[in-house]
Protein backbone atom coordinates (compact mmCIF):
# COMPACT_ATOMS: atom_id res chain seq x y z
CA UNK A 1 0.00 0.00 0.00
CA UNK A 2 2.51 2.23 0.95
CA UNK A 3 4.97 1.69 -1.88
CA UNK A 4 2.01 2.15 -4.30
CA UNK A 5 1.20 5.75 -2.85
CA UNK A 6 4.69 6.16 -3.37
CA UNK A 7 4.98 5.50 -7.13
CA UNK A 8 1.75 7.76 -7.27
CA UNK A 9 3.12 10.66 -5.63
CA UNK A 10 6.19 10.23 -7.82
CA UNK A 11 4.21 9.57 -10.84
CA UNK A 12 2.55 12.89 -9.80
CA UNK A 13 5.56 14.77 -9.04
CA UNK A 14 7.73 13.30 -12.29
CA UNK A 15 4.20 14.91 -14.56
CA UNK A 16 3.97 18.12 -12.77
CA UNK A 17 7.15 19.41 -11.46
CA UNK A 18 9.23 17.36 -13.66
CA UNK A 19 13.19 17.95 -14.12
CA UNK A 20 13.84 20.94 -12.13
CA UNK A 21 11.45 21.96 -9.41
CA UNK A 22 13.29 25.00 -8.92
CA UNK A 23 10.80 26.11 -12.18
CA UNK A 24 8.06 25.28 -9.96
CA UNK A 25 9.08 27.08 -7.07
CA UNK A 26 9.82 30.50 -8.52
CA UNK A 27 6.43 30.39 -10.46
CA UNK A 28 4.34 29.64 -7.07
CA UNK A 29 6.11 32.31 -5.23
CA UNK A 30 5.86 35.10 -8.41
CA UNK A 31 1.94 34.32 -8.45
CA UNK A 32 2.01 34.73 -4.38
CA UNK A 33 4.13 37.99 -4.95
CA UNK A 34 1.61 38.93 -7.28
CA UNK A 35 -1.26 38.21 -5.29
CA UNK A 36 0.58 40.63 -2.55
CA UNK A 37 1.58 43.38 -5.31
CA UNK A 38 -2.21 43.39 -6.96
CA UNK A 39 -4.16 43.57 -3.77
CA UNK A 40 -2.58 44.82 -0.75
CA UNK A 41 0.55 47.33 -2.60
CA UNK A 42 -1.97 48.15 -5.10
CA UNK A 43 0.86 48.10 -7.33
CA UNK A 44 0.18 46.99 -11.51
CA UNK A 45 1.74 43.86 -11.34
CA UNK A 46 1.01 41.84 -14.44
CA UNK A 47 4.57 41.86 -15.85
CA UNK A 48 5.67 39.88 -12.94
CA UNK A 49 5.21 36.38 -13.77
CA UNK A 50 6.11 36.10 -17.28
CA UNK A 51 9.10 37.48 -15.95
CA UNK A 52 10.05 35.15 -13.59
CA UNK A 53 9.12 32.53 -16.40
CA UNK A 54 11.58 33.70 -18.43
CA UNK A 55 14.35 33.89 -15.45
CA UNK A 56 13.50 30.38 -14.45
CA UNK A 57 13.98 28.74 -17.58
CA UNK A 58 16.63 31.04 -18.37
CA UNK A 59 18.49 29.47 -15.21
CA UNK A 60 16.72 25.93 -15.39
CA UNK A 61 18.76 25.83 -18.94
CA UNK A 62 21.65 27.54 -17.78
CA UNK A 63 22.37 24.55 -15.36
CA UNK A 64 21.10 21.93 -17.53
CA UNK A 65 23.88 22.84 -19.65
CA UNK A 66 26.41 23.88 -17.21
CA UNK A 67 26.44 19.84 -15.94
CA UNK A 68 29.67 17.65 -17.23
CA UNK A 69 28.61 15.27 -19.61
CA UNK B 1 -11.32 34.78 -27.01
CA UNK B 2 -12.79 33.00 -29.78
CA UNK B 3 -13.21 28.63 -29.50
CA UNK B 4 -10.48 28.76 -32.16
CA UNK B 5 -7.33 28.67 -30.75
CA UNK B 6 -8.37 26.49 -28.02
CA UNK B 7 -9.11 23.89 -30.32
CA UNK B 8 -5.83 24.68 -31.76
CA UNK B 9 -3.91 24.15 -28.83
CA UNK B 10 -5.27 21.07 -27.63
CA UNK B 11 -5.40 19.72 -31.29
CA UNK B 12 -1.55 20.07 -31.46
CA UNK B 13 -0.84 19.09 -27.97
CA UNK B 14 -3.28 15.83 -28.10
CA UNK B 15 -1.75 15.06 -31.48
CA UNK B 16 1.95 14.93 -30.04
CA UNK B 17 0.44 12.43 -26.89
CA UNK B 18 -1.42 10.28 -29.52
CA UNK B 19 1.99 9.60 -31.87
CA UNK B 20 3.45 8.66 -28.48
CA UNK B 21 0.53 6.38 -27.96
CA UNK B 22 0.43 4.96 -31.17
CA UNK B 23 4.15 3.67 -31.44
CA UNK B 24 3.68 1.81 -28.10
CA UNK B 25 0.04 0.02 -29.23
CA UNK B 26 1.49 -0.67 -32.91
CA UNK B 27 4.54 -2.10 -30.94
CA UNK B 28 2.48 -4.11 -28.61
CA UNK B 29 -0.08 -4.90 -31.49
CA UNK B 30 2.54 -6.36 -34.81
CA UNK B 31 4.68 -8.27 -32.35
CA UNK B 32 2.24 -9.82 -29.52
CA UNK B 33 -1.18 -9.69 -30.09
CA UNK B 34 -4.02 -7.62 -31.50
CA UNK B 35 -6.91 -8.73 -29.30
CA UNK B 36 -4.93 -7.99 -26.01
CA UNK B 37 -3.52 -5.19 -27.63
CA UNK B 38 -7.33 -3.77 -28.28
CA UNK B 39 -8.95 -5.10 -24.86
CA UNK B 40 -5.45 -2.82 -22.86
CA UNK B 41 -6.32 0.24 -25.17
CA UNK B 42 -9.81 -0.15 -24.70
CA UNK B 43 -9.49 -0.23 -21.04
CA UNK B 44 -6.95 2.85 -20.86
CA UNK B 45 -9.96 4.49 -22.88
CA UNK B 46 -12.71 3.86 -20.10
CA UNK B 47 -10.36 5.13 -17.10
CA UNK B 48 -9.15 7.97 -19.47
CA UNK B 49 -12.87 8.70 -20.00
CA UNK B 50 -14.18 8.30 -16.49
CA UNK B 51 -11.61 10.54 -15.76
CA UNK B 52 -12.35 13.44 -17.76
CA UNK B 53 -16.38 12.72 -16.57
CA UNK B 54 -15.37 13.45 -13.01
CA UNK B 55 -12.89 15.90 -13.26
CA UNK B 56 -14.06 17.95 -15.73
CA UNK B 57 -17.59 19.46 -14.43
CA UNK B 58 -16.07 19.17 -10.48
CA UNK B 59 -12.89 21.61 -11.55
CA UNK B 60 -16.24 24.04 -13.18
CA UNK B 61 -17.45 24.38 -9.82
CA UNK B 62 -14.46 26.33 -8.42
CA UNK B 63 -14.95 29.73 -8.34
CA UNK B 64 -13.10 31.47 -11.81
CA UNK B 65 -10.19 33.03 -10.22
CA UNK B 66 -9.08 30.27 -7.69
CA UNK B 67 -9.63 28.05 -10.76
CA UNK B 68 -7.37 30.45 -13.12
CA UNK B 69 -4.65 30.71 -10.45
CA UNK B 70 -4.50 27.18 -9.60
CA UNK B 71 -5.07 25.65 -12.80
CA UNK B 72 -2.84 28.52 -13.94
CA UNK B 73 0.56 27.74 -11.85
CA UNK B 74 0.54 24.06 -13.08
CA UNK B 75 0.19 24.80 -16.63
CA UNK B 76 2.83 27.09 -16.29
CA UNK B 77 4.86 24.66 -14.26
CA UNK B 78 3.95 22.03 -17.00
CA UNK B 79 4.53 23.87 -20.09
CA UNK B 80 7.91 25.68 -18.59
CA UNK B 81 8.67 22.08 -18.30
CA UNK B 82 8.06 21.03 -21.89
CA UNK B 83 9.51 24.35 -23.05
CA UNK B 84 12.61 23.55 -21.33
CA UNK B 85 13.07 19.90 -22.60
CA UNK B 86 12.48 21.55 -26.87
CA UNK B 87 14.81 24.11 -25.79
CA UNK B 88 17.20 21.42 -24.83
CA UNK B 89 16.43 19.34 -27.91
CA UNK B 90 16.42 22.21 -30.39
CA UNK B 91 19.92 23.65 -29.24
CA UNK B 92 21.32 19.64 -29.86
CA UNK B 93 22.04 19.43 -25.98
CA UNK B 94 19.42 16.59 -25.59
CA UNK B 95 18.80 13.75 -28.16
CA UNK B 96 15.84 14.51 -30.46
CA UNK B 97 12.85 12.30 -29.33
CA UNK B 98 12.79 9.73 -32.74
CA UNK B 99 9.23 7.19 -32.68
CA UNK B 100 11.05 5.43 -34.95
CA UNK B 101 13.76 4.16 -32.59
CA UNK B 102 11.33 4.07 -29.56
CA UNK B 103 9.11 1.88 -31.97
CA UNK B 104 12.37 -0.82 -32.34
CA UNK B 105 12.99 -0.44 -27.98
CA UNK B 106 9.55 -1.24 -27.69
CA UNK B 107 9.48 -4.36 -30.04
CA UNK B 108 12.70 -5.61 -28.99
CA UNK B 109 11.22 -5.91 -25.53
CA UNK B 110 8.09 -7.02 -26.47
CA UNK B 111 9.54 -9.94 -28.32
CA UNK B 112 11.57 -10.72 -25.42
CA UNK B 113 8.65 -10.82 -23.03
CA UNK B 114 6.96 -14.85 -22.38
CA UNK B 115 3.39 -14.73 -23.33
CA UNK B 116 1.16 -15.47 -20.73
CA UNK B 117 -2.38 -15.13 -19.71
CA UNK B 118 -4.54 -14.03 -16.72
CA UNK B 119 -7.89 -12.23 -16.02
CA UNK B 120 -9.20 -13.10 -19.34
CA UNK B 121 -6.81 -11.82 -21.34
CA UNK B 122 -4.88 -14.03 -23.34
CA UNK B 123 -1.64 -11.85 -23.78
CA UNK B 124 -0.67 -10.14 -20.52
CA UNK B 125 2.24 -8.40 -21.74
CA UNK B 126 0.54 -7.15 -24.66
CA UNK B 127 -2.62 -6.24 -22.90
CA UNK B 128 -0.48 -4.05 -19.68
CA UNK B 129 2.13 -2.40 -22.24
CA UNK B 130 -0.77 -1.09 -24.72
CA UNK B 131 -2.59 0.17 -21.18
CA UNK B 132 0.16 1.60 -19.25
CA UNK B 133 0.88 3.51 -23.00
CA UNK B 134 -2.41 4.62 -24.01
CA UNK B 135 -2.46 5.64 -20.10
CA UNK B 136 0.08 8.03 -19.13
CA UNK B 137 0.16 9.35 -22.72
CA UNK B 138 -3.58 9.97 -22.09
CA UNK B 139 -3.08 11.49 -18.80
CA UNK B 140 -1.35 13.85 -20.42
CA UNK B 141 -4.39 14.55 -23.10
CA UNK B 142 -7.02 14.75 -20.18
CA UNK B 143 -4.71 17.18 -18.31
CA UNK B 144 -4.46 19.61 -21.39
CA UNK B 145 -8.50 19.36 -22.02
CA UNK B 146 -9.40 19.78 -18.75
CA UNK B 147 -7.42 22.84 -18.05
CA UNK B 148 -7.95 24.13 -21.11
CA UNK B 149 -11.94 23.69 -21.81
CA UNK B 150 -12.89 24.67 -18.05
CA UNK B 151 -10.63 27.82 -17.71
CA UNK B 152 -12.35 28.84 -21.33
CA UNK B 153 -15.69 28.03 -19.78
CA UNK B 154 -15.52 25.21 -23.08
CA UNK B 155 -14.69 21.94 -22.31
CA UNK B 156 -16.70 20.47 -25.26
CA UNK B 157 -14.51 22.25 -27.88
CA UNK B 158 -11.54 20.52 -26.09
CA UNK B 159 -12.41 17.45 -26.17
CA UNK B 160 -13.34 18.50 -29.66
CA UNK B 161 -9.74 19.68 -30.50
CA UNK B 162 -8.58 16.06 -28.50
CA UNK B 163 -11.20 13.81 -30.21
CA UNK B 164 -10.04 14.86 -33.85
CA UNK B 165 -6.60 14.85 -32.97
CA UNK B 166 -6.63 11.22 -31.33
CA UNK B 167 -8.96 10.02 -34.38
CA UNK B 168 -6.21 11.44 -36.99
CA UNK B 169 -3.49 9.75 -36.00
CA UNK B 170 -5.68 6.38 -35.03
CA UNK B 171 -6.38 6.61 -38.92
CA UNK B 172 -3.11 7.97 -39.80
CA UNK B 173 -1.50 4.63 -38.12
CA UNK B 174 -3.91 2.52 -39.15
CA UNK B 175 -3.15 3.29 -42.73
CA UNK B 176 0.59 3.40 -42.81
CA UNK B 177 1.27 -0.03 -39.69
CA UNK B 178 4.19 1.79 -38.89
CA UNK B 179 5.19 4.94 -36.39
CA UNK B 180 4.79 8.21 -37.20
CA UNK B 181 8.30 9.17 -37.59
CA UNK B 182 8.12 11.83 -39.98
CA UNK B 183 5.81 13.86 -38.29
CA UNK B 184 7.82 17.13 -37.32
CA UNK B 185 7.08 15.59 -33.25
CA UNK B 186 9.93 17.98 -31.85
CA UNK B 187 8.28 21.25 -33.30
CA UNK B 188 4.83 20.60 -32.28
CA UNK B 189 6.52 19.98 -28.72
CA UNK B 190 7.99 23.10 -28.98
CA UNK B 191 4.88 25.02 -30.16
CA UNK B 192 2.78 23.86 -27.53
CA UNK B 193 5.80 24.45 -25.05
CA UNK B 194 5.06 27.80 -25.95
CA UNK B 195 0.92 28.07 -25.93
CA UNK B 196 0.94 25.78 -22.26
CA UNK B 197 3.56 28.73 -21.00
CA UNK B 198 1.75 31.53 -22.40
CA UNK B 199 -1.81 29.97 -20.93
CA UNK B 200 -0.82 29.31 -18.01
CA UNK B 201 1.06 32.83 -17.08
CA UNK B 202 -2.01 34.50 -18.67
CA UNK B 203 -4.33 32.96 -16.75
CA UNK B 204 -2.27 32.44 -13.07
CA UNK B 205 -1.72 35.75 -13.01
CA UNK B 206 -5.35 36.90 -13.66
CA UNK B 207 -6.07 34.64 -11.34
CA UNK B 208 -3.73 36.14 -8.61
CA UNK B 209 -5.82 39.42 -9.25
CA UNK B 210 -3.81 41.05 -12.02
CA UNK B 211 -5.66 42.90 -14.95
CA UNK B 212 -3.71 42.09 -18.21
CA UNK B 213 -3.21 45.51 -20.81
CA UNK B 214 -5.96 44.76 -23.44
CA UNK B 215 -7.73 42.06 -22.07
CA UNK B 216 -7.82 38.45 -23.51
CA UNK B 217 -6.06 40.36 -26.34
CA UNK B 218 -2.80 40.36 -24.45
CA UNK B 219 -2.42 36.70 -25.08
CA UNK B 220 -1.60 38.02 -28.66
CA UNK B 221 1.29 39.59 -27.67
CA UNK B 222 2.05 37.10 -24.98
CA UNK B 223 2.34 33.71 -27.05
CA UNK B 224 4.76 35.70 -29.73
CA UNK B 225 6.60 36.67 -26.89
CA UNK B 226 7.17 33.91 -25.59
CA UNK B 227 8.50 32.29 -28.97
CA UNK B 228 10.82 34.55 -29.22
CA UNK B 229 12.32 34.66 -26.13
CA UNK B 230 12.52 30.60 -26.51
CA UNK B 231 13.96 30.55 -29.46
CA UNK B 232 16.08 33.27 -28.34
CA UNK B 233 17.14 30.63 -26.02
CA UNK B 234 17.91 28.02 -28.49
CA UNK B 235 20.31 30.34 -29.92
CA UNK B 236 21.89 31.10 -26.91
CA UNK B 237 22.49 27.28 -26.16
CA UNK B 238 24.21 26.41 -29.89
CA UNK B 239 26.20 29.32 -29.56
CA UNK B 240 27.20 28.16 -25.62
CA UNK B 241 27.73 25.07 -26.59
CA UNK B 242 29.79 25.62 -29.98
CA UNK B 243 31.66 28.33 -27.99
CA UNK B 244 32.76 25.58 -25.19
CA UNK B 245 31.87 28.30 -22.40
CA UNK B 246 32.08 27.41 -18.93
CA UNK B 247 31.53 23.27 -19.06
CA UNK B 248 28.87 22.72 -21.45
CA UNK B 249 27.25 19.11 -22.04
CA UNK B 250 29.73 18.02 -25.06
CA UNK B 251 27.44 15.16 -26.33
CA UNK B 252 23.87 15.18 -26.36
CA UNK B 253 22.02 13.71 -22.82
CA UNK B 254 19.80 10.87 -23.79
CA UNK B 255 16.34 11.17 -23.15
CA UNK B 256 15.22 11.23 -19.48
CA UNK B 257 11.85 9.08 -20.90
CA UNK B 258 10.27 11.28 -18.41
CA UNK B 259 6.01 11.80 -18.49
CA UNK B 260 6.38 14.54 -20.96
CA UNK B 261 8.28 12.57 -23.50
Amino acid sequence: MLRALKSLGAFWYDFVIGDDWRVAAIIVAALGLTALLTHVARITAWWLVPVAAFAALAWSLHRATSRKS
Amino acid sequence: MTALPLVLTVFVACAVEAIEALTIVLAAGLTRQWRSTFQGMAAALLVLAAVVAVLGPTITLLPLGVLRLVVGAVLAIFGLQWLRKAILRASGNQALHDEASAYLREVAAAQAAPVSARCGVSDWYAFTLSFKGVLLEGLEVVFIVITFGDNQRDLGAAVVGAAIAVVAVAVTGIAVRAPLARVPENAMKFAVGIMLTSFGTFWGAEGAGVRWPGGDAALLVLVPVVAVVSLGYVAWLRRYRAGGAGQPARTPVPESGGVTG
